[in-house]
C-alpha cells in the first residue's frame, strides 16, 4: 500500500548519464529542494511525489538538461510554515539546491515565497491555490504553477451563472482558501448575473465540520443552489449528512475541487449526482499527452494518477523546460527564463504559460458534471477551461500586485 | 420552529459521539490521574479496525455490529498494552510525566496506520437497517444519528450501573476518590488499573467505531478528537461521567445553534464555552474538588545551585556555543538559534511548571503574543527590528497578565486546560483578525534590520538575550521570589499563614514567565521572517510541555536539556527519514522508560544527589 518512495531511491534511481561530455559533467547535478506538508497531506502529496519521481526519472534518461542530471531533495514541513522557512535554509546553504519547490498550503506558500525573495532564490510553488502569492504578497522570485482560488471560481461561476437559481447559500471551511473562494463567488456571479441573493453561509472549521447541524443550517434557509468549498474529509462528511437529509435534492449544487479524484474516490457509491465541480477526469481523458503520461504512471505505480501526481509532473516539467531555455542554474538568469516560460503539462492540453505579468502559470482545470459509473464517482461531459480566459484583465491584476 | 427544534436534534447526535468519546478518557483519568493523550490514538485505531472488519473480511462473517462490537475490543487489548507495557513503569514519575509517554504512542500511531491504510480517507459503510432517514416534524432526519442520539444515555445508564452496583465498580470509585487508601486496604490496583485502562479504551474503540456510518475514517481523527474529548471532560469535571454527559450536551448544542448566527464560531467555541465554565465552576460543572488528604503526600526536595561540576558543565556549553559557531555554515547557524530560542521558551514555561507547580497547556500563547507583538509594529507601522524586540516581551506580559489572573487561581489539570482555552481564543483571533493579522496567511517580511541580517550575528543576538533572560529565570528562582512561589506550591496554607499572597505571587510568576516566552517569540519571528497563527498553536504548546518533561520538570537545567534534545532529535529525524513521526515516538517511549525523572534529572542521580 505504501506509495510512497524511499528517498535515497528517488534520489539514486536516476538513469546514469554516460554520454554526458566531461566539460559539462564536472558541473555536477542540478538540485531542486522540494518542501511540502508530505505527513500532514498524504492523500494529495503521496501521489504528487511519485510523479515527481517519475518526469525527473524520463528528463535524467533523455540525457537530463545538456548533460546535467536533475536531483531533488525532499523535505516534510509537517503543514508548519515555520519547519518549511527551515527547510529552505538547509537546503540552501547545506544541499546547495539551485532552486526551490513545492508548498501545498497556502501560509507555507507564502512563507517560502518571502524566504526565496529576501534571500533572492527562485521558488516555482507548486500546489498554494492563495491569490495572495501572486498578486497582494507576489514578488520577483515566486512562480506558482496551479490554477488559483480566483481562476477555479471564475470557471464555475461561469458554468452557474447560465442556471436559473437566484438564491445561493455557501459552505466553505474556516481559513483563507475557503473565505476567497466564497468572495470571489460572490463578487463574480453578482456581476454575471445582478439580482443574485446569498441567503446563508456556513463556514466549518478545516477538518471538524459538524456535518449534521452544518446541513441543517443550510437546509432552513432553503436556497436554490448551494456553492460547495469543502474538500477531504469534511466533503465526505458533508456529503454523506446531506445526501441521508435529502439537502441537495432538487437543487443546483456548484463545488471546488470536488471532480479531484483524491476527493470522489473516497466517496464511493456515494458520490453526488450532477454536482458542478471543478476536477480531473482522469480516466477519460484520450489525448496522446495526457495517455502517455498515465500508462507510464499506472506501469510504475500500479495504479491512475490522481490531480496531485499532475500537480508534481507538471512542476518538475516547467522547471526542466525553463533549464533547458535559460542554460544555467544562476538564480537571476532562471527567474528571468520562468517568465513568459510555455511548457507541455501532463494534462496534454493547450501548453500553459508562467505569464510575465503576475508569475501565474495559466494551467488550466476539468469542469464537469459529476456522476456515478460501476459504483464510482466520476465526471461527466467534463470540457477542458484553459486557465488564461480565467484570469481578471491585466490592469486589474497591476492594481492588486506590487509594481516594481 | 421544526428546522430549529431538528437542529437540536442534531446536536444531540454530536453530543452523544462526543460523550462516547469523553466517557473512556474521564473514567481513565478519574482513576489514573493519567492525561492520556493517546486516546485521540486509540478512537481512530476504532474506527480504521471496524472499516477493516465491515469491509474487508467476507461478508457474513461478522457484519456491521459484529465488526463495531470486535473492533472495539481489539482497541481494548490495544489499550492495556499500552498500560502494562508503558504506563505502569512510569507512575511513580512525576505529574503529567505520563503525558509525554502517551504522546510517543499518539507519534507511532500515526505512522502505523499510514503504513497499514494508506494515505487515502476510507468511507466507512452505513449501519444495516440504518441507512436512510425519517421525517421528524417534516424534516427528513437520518435514522443513524436517532440511533447515536440514543447510544450515549444508554452508555451512560450502563456505565452507571457498573460503577455502583459491581464491586469493581465500587472499588474504581473509591480509588478515584482515595487511591493510596484504596491501596492501604489491601487492593490490588495493578489489576484495578489494567481493567479501568482496559474499559477506558474499549469506550474510545466504540467511539471511533461508531463513526464509520456518517464520517470518513482519516488519519487526522486522532487529534481532532482528543482535544474536544479533553475539554468536555474537563468542562464535566475530571473523572465525573454525569459531568461528561452534561458537557458534551452543551458543547453539542452550542455548536449546533452557535452556526445559525455565527457560522465562524466551531473554531472556537468548545474553548470559550470551557473557559466561561472554569472561570466560574474552578472544578468544571460536575467536578469535586480533589480531596487535601493526601494531596502533598511527597513534597519535592528543594532545588540545589548548581555543584561545581554542573557550573563547569555549563560553562563549558556556553564557551562551545559562543567559540564555535563562526566556523560552522549558515544553516547550522539556524539550527543553533532555534535551539537558543526553545530553550528560553521552554525554560519559560518550566518556570511557571516547576516552582510554580502550574503546568500549562497554553503556553505558546506567549509565545505567539511575542512574535505578533514584533510582527504587528512591522506590519501597520513599519517599525525596526529594535523597538519590535521591545514590544515583543510587553505584549507577551500583557497577555500574561491578563490570562494569568485567571488562570493561576485554578489548579492541576484544570489550570492546564483554562490556560488551553486561553490560548485556543488568542489562536483564534490571530487566525480570524483577517484585517489586523493577516489570518492564516499571516504577515510577512518580519525581517531583522541590516546589522542582524548576517545569520551569525541574529545568532548571537539571541544567544545574548536567551541566555541572559534564562539567567534571570534562574536567578528568581533563588532568590526570595522563588523560594516564596515553591512555599506556595508545596505548602499553600502554611505559606498563607505567614502571611505570603499565594495568587499574587503566582500571577507574577505567570506574568514573569509570558514575558520570557515573549522574547522567545519575538526573536522567532524575526529568524523566520514571518509570523503565523501556528505559532500559538496546540502543537507549539505541545512541544513545549515535551521539552520540559524531558529534560526533567524537577531540575533548573531540565527544560535546558529537554530544549536541546528535541529541537536537535526532531530536526534530524524528519529531514532523515520519511517516517520521523515513528522514530520520535519510539525514541521518546526509550526516553521515558529509561529516564523517568527527565534527562536532567538521570544525570543528578548519577551525581548523587536525587
Amino acid at each position: 500500500m505504501s506509495f510512497v518512495l524511499p528517498r535515497r531511491t528517488a534520489l539514486l534511481s536516476a538513469a546514469a548519464t554516460l554520454a554526458a561530455p566531461a566539460a559539462i559533467a564536472q558541473e555536477g547535478p542540478i538540485r531542486i529542494g522540494e518542501i511540502n506538508s508530505y505527513s500532514a497531506q498524504p492523500a494529495f502529496l503521496a501521489p504528487y511525489r511519485n510523479a515527481w519521481a517519475l518526469i525527473q526519472h524520463e528528463v535524467n534518461a533523455a540525457g537530463g538538461i545538456n548533460g546535467r542530471r536533475i536531483e531533488t531533495v525532499f523535505r516534510d514541513d509537517a503543514g508548519k510554515p515555520e519547519d518549511a522557512v527551515r527547510h529552505a535554509g538547509e537546503l540552501l546553504n547545506n544541499e546547495r539546491v539551485h532552486i526551490l519547490a513545492g508548498g501545498f498550503l497556502s501560509n507555507v506558500g507564502l512563507a517560502l515565497s518571502d524566504f526565496a525573495n529576501q534571500n533572492r532564490r527562485l521558488f516555482v510553488a507548486s500546489e498554494p491555490l492563495t491569490d495572495a502569492l501572486v498578486w497582494s504578497r507576489g514578488n520577483r522570485y515566486t512562480y506558482r504553477l496551479r490554477c488559483s482560488t480566483y481562476m477555479q471560481a471564475a470557471m464555475l461561476v461561469e458554468e452557474a451563472a447560465k442556471l436559473p437559481p437566484m438564491r445561493w447559500a455557501t459552505v466553505a471551511p474556516n481559513y483563507e482558501y475557503g473565505q476567497s473562494a466564497v468572495r470571489w463567488f460572490k463578487e463574480l456571479l453578482l456581476r454575471a448575473k445582478p439580482g443574485t441573493t446569498f441567503v446563508a453561509e456556513q463556514f466549518p472549521a478545516q477538518g471538524r465540520i459538524d456535518a449534521g447541524a452544518t446541513v441543517q443550517a443550510l437546509a432552513s434557509a432553503n436556497p436554490q443552489a448551494i456553492f460547495n468549498v469543502t474538500f477531504a474529509t469534511d466533503l465526505t462528511n458533508f456529503v454523506r449528512q446531506g445526501t441521508t437529509r435529502g439537502l441537495f435534492e432538487g437543487r443546483t449544487v456548484v463545488s471546488m475541487l470536488t471532480g479531484e479524484p483524491e476527493y470522489l474516490g473516497p466517496l464511493g457509491d456515494e458520490a453526488p449526482e450532477g454536482w458542478i465541480v471543478t476536477g480531473y477526469p482522469v480516466a477519460d481523458i484520450q489525448n496522446p499527452g495526457h495517455v502517455r503520461f498515465r500508462d507510464a504512471y499506472r506501469a510504475r505505480f500500479n495504479e491512475l494518477p490522481k490531480l496531485g501526481s499532475i500537480v508534481g509532473a507538471d512542476t518538475v516539467t516547467a522547471i526542466a523546460a525553463m533549464l533547458r531555455k535559460t542554460g544555467s542554474t544562476e538564480t537571476e538568469h532562471m527567474v528571468d527564463g520562468m517568465s513568459g516560460l510555455t511548457y507541455s503539462g501532463a494534462f496534454g492540453e493547450a501548453e500553459s504559460e508562467f505569464r510575465a505579468l503576475d508569475h501565474q502559470a495559466t494551467m488550466g482545470a476539468y469542469v464537469g458534471k459529476t456522476g456515478l459509473r460501476d459504483g464510482r464517482g466520476v465526471m461527466l461531459n467534463w470540457r477542458y477551461c484553459d486557465g488564461k480566459n480565467y484570469l481578471p484583465t491585466d490592469d486589474v491584476v497591476r492594481s492588486m500586485r506590487p509594481q516594481g | 420552529m421544526e428546522n430549529l427544534l431538528v437542529q437540536g436534534l442534531s446536536g444531540l447526535a454530536t453530543a452523544s459521539s462526543l460523550f462516547l468519546v469523553a466517557s473512556g478518557l474521564t473514567v481513565i483519568f478519574g482513576v489514573t490521574r493519567i492525561v492520556n493523550f493517546a486516546h485521540g490514538s486509540l478512537y481512530m485505531l476504532g474506527a480504521y479496525l471496524s472499516w477493516t472488519l465491515v469491509t474487508q473480511l467476507p461478508r457474513g462473517h461478522l457484519g456491521f455490529w459484529g465488526g463495531v462490537a470486535l473492533a472495539a475490543l481489539i482497541v481494548g487489548v490495544v489499550g492495556v498494552l499500552i498500560e502494562v507495557l508503558l504506563l505502569r513503569r512510569i507512575y511513580k514519575a512525576p505529574e503529567l510525566f505520563q503525558l509525554l509517554a502517551t504522546f510517543g504512542v499518539v507519534l507511532i500511531v500515526q505512522d502505523v496506520a499510514l503504513l497499514i491504510w494508506g494515505p487515502q480517507d476510507l468511507l466507512g459503510p452505513r449501519a444495516p437497517g440504518l441507512r436512510g432517514a425519517t421525517m421528524v416534524l417534516g424534516v427528513r432526519f437520518p435514522l443513524y444519528e436517532l440511533f447515536l442520539i440514543a447510544v450515549g444515555p444508554v452508555v451512560l445508564a450502563l456505565l452507571w450501573l457498573l460503577f455502583n452496583r459491581t464491586r469493581w465498580g465500587t472499588l474504581v470509585r473509591a480509588a478515584t476518590a482515595d487511591r493510596e487508601m484504596v491501596g492501604a486496604l489491601g487492593v490490588n490496583q495493578r489489576a484495578l488499573f489494567t481493567t479501568v485502562f482496559f474499559l477506558g479504551s474499549v469506550l474510545a474503540g466504540l467511539g471511533g467505531a461508531l463513526q464509520i456510518p456518517r464520517e470518513s475514517v482519516n488519519l487526522q481523527m486522532d487529534l481532532v478528537v482528543i482535544v474536544e474529548a479533553f475539554v468536555v471532560v474537563v468542562v464535566g469535571g475530571l473523572g465525573s461521567l454525569p459531568g461528561a454527559f452534561l458537557a458534551a450536551l452543551l458543547i453539542g448544542e452550542l455548536q449546533a445553534f452557535g452556526i445559525l448566527i455565527f457560522p465562524r464560531i466551531t473554531l472556537v467555541l468548545a474553548f470559550l464555552v470551557m473557559a466561561v465554565v472554569l472561570v466560574i465552576r474552578p472544578h468544571g460543572l460536575l467536578g469535586r474538588a480533589p480531596s487535601t488528604a493526601h494531596a502533598a503526600a511527597a513534597p519535592e526536595p528543594p532545588y540545589l545551585p548548581a555543584s561545581p561540576w554542573r557550573r563547569w558543565a555549563g560553562l563549558g556549553l556556553l564557551l562551545l556555543a559562543v567559540i564555535v559557531p563562526p566556523f560552522l555554515g549558515d544553516y547550522a547557524l539556524i539550527v543553533f538559534t532555534e535551539i537558543a530560542i526553545m530553550m528560553l521558551f521552554a525554560a519559560s514555561l518550566h518556570f511557571i511548571m516547576g516552582p510554580g507547580g502550574m503546568a500549562s497547556f497554553g503556553h505558546a500563547a506567549y509565545f505567539g503574543f511575542g512574535a505578533y507583538g514584533a510582527a504587528l509594529l512591522v506590519r501597520h507601522f513599519a517599525a525596526p527590528m529594535e523597538l519590535g524586540l521591545l514590544a515583543a516581551p510587553f505584549m507577551a506580559g500583557l497577555g500574561g497578565l491578563v490570562f494569568g489572573f485567571f488562570c493561576v487561581r485554578l489548579s492541576g489539570v484544570y489550570a492546564a486546560m483554562l490556560t488551553l482555552a486561553f490560548a485556543q481564543i488568542a489562536w483564534s483571533t490571530a487566525f480570524q483578525w483577517v484585517e489586523m493579522t493577516g489570518g492564516d496567511n499571516g504577515i510577512l517580511g518580519v525581517w531583522p534590520s541590516a546589522w542582524a541580517q548576517s545569520k551569525l550575528v541574529f545568532y548571537y543576538l539571541s544567544l545574548a538575550l536567551c541566555v541572559g533572560a534564562v539567567m534571570l529565570l534562574r536567578r528568581a528562582i533563588f532568590a526570595p521570589f522563588g523560594y516564596a512561589l515553591r512555599a506556595g506550591r508545596d505548602s499553600p496554607l502554611r505559606a498563607e499563614a505567614i502571611g505570603m499572597d499565594g495568587f499574587r505571587i503566582r500571577w507574577f510568576a505567570f506574568i514573569l514567565a509570558a514575558v520570557a516566552a515573549g522574547i522567545a517569540g519575538g526573536l522567532f519571528a524575526y529568524s523566520k521572517g514571518s509570523v503565523f497563527p501556528t505559532y500559538m498553536s496546540i502543537s507549539r504548546s505541545v512541544d513545549g510541555l515535551l521539552m520540559v518533561l524531558l529534560g526533567g520538570v524537577k531540575t533548573v537545567s531540565g527544560p535546558i536539556a529537554g530544549a536541546l534534545a528535541y529541537t536537535w532529535l526532531h530536526e534530524q529525524l524528519m529531514r532523515a527519514f520519511d517516517l520521523w513521526r515513528l522514530f520520535l515516538g519510539i525514541i521518546i517511549l526509550a526516553l521515558v522508560l529509561f529516564f523517568p525523572q527527565g534527562l536532567a534529572g538521570a544525570l543528578g542521580r548519577r551525581e548523587g544527589r536525587s
